[in-house]
């Protein structure tokens, strides 16, 4: 029996130019937002945009863009993203709307390659991927199917977070797998010790982002979004754009 | 390539007509004269708190949800549930997408 999904990955995604995942191996620490509020800012910067939302037993995605239940993805030689606030916008919750979605390993790599087999992305200057929180299948397959995906790494200031942080940043320096940088989340204080463990890791500490009470009440409001602390880290990803490389 | 043979499970729905006519745009090729196969395949779930097994029935659920299913067979987990103990949590043990079953041909060395 051959499965011929994979085969057709890099061909869906021929006409994405960069592909980053917004992971954590910890869970609670903001990825969903910091995705959301990155894939919002890259496209009123004019860029094209996907998000697309692969924490499939916990999406929030769509709750934080206020996406209405009646919006559906369209058919056309597989699944044709939904355009919202100019992102073009993929998540299971299409297909469940709001019942639980209890998934295992393998029905979540499943779920993914499929997904990533029939999804119609165009032609798009970032595909930014909101990920499950830890190191499991998403990360795995992600790695294994979409050679040229990269990972933006979150943390709290929280050890609890780093530390699990720390794993990831480990195991995918083992990996060869490119990291955009590590964003210290829900920042509270003036402590340095995220960026300079960060640094001992050998992957770059972006900066932080203040924790903002404003973010709560963001959520289904994209424009609000955009004006709290969440909503300056695309400022810190342009920072470093522009730092040299060392 | 002389003989393909396609199976289609019963719990992503996909008609063999719509899957022939996808076919066909491969143009000639090897496939100038490969004789096609569809063959459908039931669609078998198995409980894993009870262990029981049973076979997926499209015509139980409304139109949208078998939609969904064809899309992305794993969300039947939210929408089917074991008829002995009603645990969502059950194995997709046959029966899932399309796949290759057996590929007939000569090999071009």
């Amino acid at each position: 029996m051959i499965d011929s999904r994979p085969q057709v990955i890099s061909t869906r995604l021929a006409g994405v130019k960069r592909i980053v995942a917004v992971s954590s191996g910890k869970g609670g620490v903001g990825k969903s937002m910091i995705a959301t509020a990155l894939a919002l800012s890259l496209a009123k910067e004019g860029c094209r945009v996907g998000l697309f939302d692969v924490d499939f037993t916990g999406p929030s995605t769509h709750i934080i863009l206020g996406v209405p239940n009646s919006v559906q993805p369209t058919e056309d030689k597989g699944i044709v993203p939904a355009t919202i606030e100019g992102l073009e916008f993929m998540s299971l919750v299409y297909f469940v709307g709001d019942k639980a979605t209890p998934l295992r390993g393998a029905d979540v790599s499943n779920a993914l390659i499929e997904l990533l087999s029939v999804t119609q992305w165009g032609q798009l200057d970032f595909l930014i991927i909101d990920m499950p929180p830890g190191i499991g299948d998403a990360v795995l397959d992600l790695v294994r199917l979409v050679k040229r995906i990269e990972f933006l790494i979150v943390t709290t200031t929280s050890l609890l977070a780093f530390e699990v942080v720390k794993k990831q940043v480990q195991l995918l320096h083992e990996l060869k797998m490119p990291i955009v940088g590590v964003i210290e989340n829900m920042k509270i204080d003036t402590s340095k010790t995220i960026e300079q463990e960060t640094g001992k890791l050998g992957a770059k500490y972006l900066g932080s982002v203040a924790y903002d009470p404003q973010v709560e009440a963001a959520i289904g409001k994209p424009s609000k979004l955009l004006n709290t602390a969440v909503g300056k880290t695309i400022d810190l990803l342009k920072k470093a754009e522009k730092e040299p490389r060392k | 390539m002389s003989e393909v043979t396609i199976r289609v499970g019963a719990l992503q729905q996909v008609e063999p007509p719509i899957l022939r006519f996808a076919l066909k745009q491969m143009g000639d090729g090897i496939f100038k004269t490969t004789k096609f196969r569809i063959l459908k395949a039931k669609s078998t779930l198995k409980c894993r708190v009870c262990a029981t097994t049973w076979q997926y029935n499209q015509k139980k659920l409304d139109k949208a949800t078998a939609e969904a299913i064809h899309f992305v067979p794993e969300v039947a987990h939210s929408y089917v549930k074991c008829p002995k103990c009603s645990s969502p949590d059950f194995e997709i043990a046959s029966g899932r997408g399309v796949w290759l079953e057996d590929i007939k041909g000569v090999k071009n060395e």
